[in-house]
């Protein structure tokens, strides 16, 4: 057990040290906020949908989440090619422990940068409409954490350079934050993309999101919640098979 | 203290350690010499868990590492060819990570800390961050965090290499100092014969797989008829340069090595 405290511990202490991580990670959902959430504002007003802030906000701070736990989660990439890695996989400490101490700790970074996001919503002007389900948001910005650190561990697994890197962000990440609705509204999309925009985990997650903050669903919050949970444990059942298999 | 008999390990087709046998008794400073893609680090990956081997008897002080990985695991300290500290964290936090991997209690894993970083000349800079050492500093702390759990076997693979000759000094007086107090089993791995023939009690050269010599330094000089362990060395695997393949982990490092002169 103590070892996964100390690995999580690791992982918070690497990200409060990371200044410029944590500064430069917020620059692209303030991108997305204003110049999608302005720039586009005044066409989503016409369509007759209300503000696009408003809308927009909930897919942001899951896209946040998305990007960072995925991040973290690959961060064993990192830690393979400076070392590290190898002084995890000699320790007497089972490997499903240490994949979990990671995820978590991955998790717990994750939600934290969402957090900041929240804020910085806040401050460009959005506003949830049910202030007491407000806080259920923390419970999906969870589950969406825990799925995406645990699929970037197993991706970590597997990849064994930083050149899978740009690949896995270009055809798995940034696929996932499109179709998952964070930008658009899911209502009368065409059948075929309507189905792939089911298959994606994150999908789920900006609709709860929405859910219990704009009290707009789509799914409703509870199939959302159940999809992330199995997500995120067969995941991390994955990943940790994944993981048991490094050999050094 | 070690034991191997017949292990073999095969990648595929190529036969990377074939057949080797020897014993490594308690207390003993056992050094493993070859040239480039003889088999030394394969063999140090199968005696510390991180390789399964394809055939033969593996035994850790009595232990089996392929059936009881998690008790021989508590068993050795390693020092690995590469570094694999976290240099965003301190080298306190460094051994504090170490120490709750390996179950030390907290009041003793504190002393030990204490006391190993001041043997290593790290305690003034144990609140540092790891990625501002020097080179020598690194391994130092490897060194000093790989006893922290007072292991009984200290693996030690290629240690000074990329160190210069004030530091290699220092790092085998150590060694050696640490070997008589504590009596902890070194098995160790070098290019520099020097080293070896001065910490090694007995030493054993491997080329192409095959172990082709195992005996003391002056042993070693006095079967090849050679004055120096260098020349008993290259009597014994030739004087053809070896060229390894360079593996996905290896092409790692290179880049990594490329990151932290960047910065």
């Amino acid at each position: 057990m103590s070892a996964i405290y100390i690995l999580w511990l690791r992982e918070l202490r690497r990200y409060v040290r990371s200044r410029a991580q944590i500064a430069a990670s917020l620059g692209q959902p303030l991108m997305y906020l204003v110049a999608l959430g302005f720039g586009l504002g005044p066409v989503f007003q016409k369509a007759g949908q209300g503000s696009y802030v408003q809308f927009v906000a909930p897919g942001v701070i899951s896209m946040t989440v998305l990007f960072s736990s995925i991040f973290s989660g690959m961060g064993l990439l990192f830690d393979r090619q400076f070392g590290f890695l190898k002084e995890t996989l000699v320790a007497p400490v089972p490997r499903f422990q240490i994949m979990l101490g990671r995820t978590l700790g991955a998790a717990t970074v994750a939600i934290i940068q969402g957090l900041l996001v929240v804020v910085v919503c806040l401050i460009a002007g959005f506003r949830p409409v049910n202030a007491a389900t407000a806080p259920a948001a923390l419970l999906f910005m969870m589950l969406i954490a825990c799925v995406f650190s645990a699929l970037g561990t197993a991706i970590g697994s597997v990849l064994q350079n930083m050149q899978g890197f740009q690949l896995i962000m270009n055809f798995l990440v940034m696929p996932m934050f499109f179709l998952s609705g964070a930008l658009y509204p899911l209502n009368n999309l065409p059948k075929l993309f309507s189905i792939v925009t089911s298959l994606d985990p994150l999908t789920y997650g900006v609709d709860g999101m929405r859910t219990v903050l704009l009290g707009v669903s789509h799914f409703g919050a509870a199939l959302d919640a159940a999809v992330l949970v199995v997500v995120a444990a067969v995941l991390l059942l994955v990943g940790s098979r994944l993981f048991s298999k490094i050999e050094a | 203290m070690i034991k191997v008999e017949k292990l073999v390990k095969r990648f595929g087709t190529f036969t990377a350690v074939d057949e080797i046998s020897f014993d490594v008794g308690a207390g003993e400073i056992f050094a493993f010499l070859g040239p480039n893609g003889a088999g030394k680090t394969t063999t140090i990956k199968m005696l510390t868990t991180l390789l399964a081997p394809t055939s033969g008897t593996l035994e850790i002080d009595g232990l089996d590492p392929r059936t009881s990985a998690m008790e021989a695991r508590k068993r050795f300290g390693i020092v690995f060819q590469d570094p694999s500290l976290d240099g965003e964290l301190s080298a306190e936090e460094n051994m504090e990570l170490h120490g709750i991997f390996y179950h030390v209690p907290r009041k003793l894993r504190l002393e030990r800390t204490e006391q190993l970083l001041r043997l290593f000349e790290l305690w003034e800079r144990r609140k540092d961050r790891v990625k501002v050492f020097s080179g020598g500093m690194r391994r130092r702390l490897e060194i000093a965090r790989g006893l922290l759990h007072t292991p009984k076997i200290l693996f030690l693979d290629e240690p000074t290499l990329g160190l210069d000759p004030q530091t290699r000094n220092q790092l085998w007086t150590h060694v050696k100092s640490l070997n008589e107090t504590e009596g902890v089993t070194v098995f160790l791995t070098t290019h520099y014969m020097d080293e070896a023939e001065r910490v090694a009690q007995r030493i054993a050269v491997i080329d192409h797989g095959k172990i082709v010599a195992q005996d003391t330094p002056a042993g070693l000089k006095r079967s090849t008829n050679t004055e120096s362990l260098e020349a008993a060395f290259l009597a014994l695997t030739g004087s053809t340069i070896r060229e390894e393949a360079a593996n996905s982990a290896d092409q790692m490092r290179q880049f990594a090595k490329m990151w932290s002169n960047k910065r």
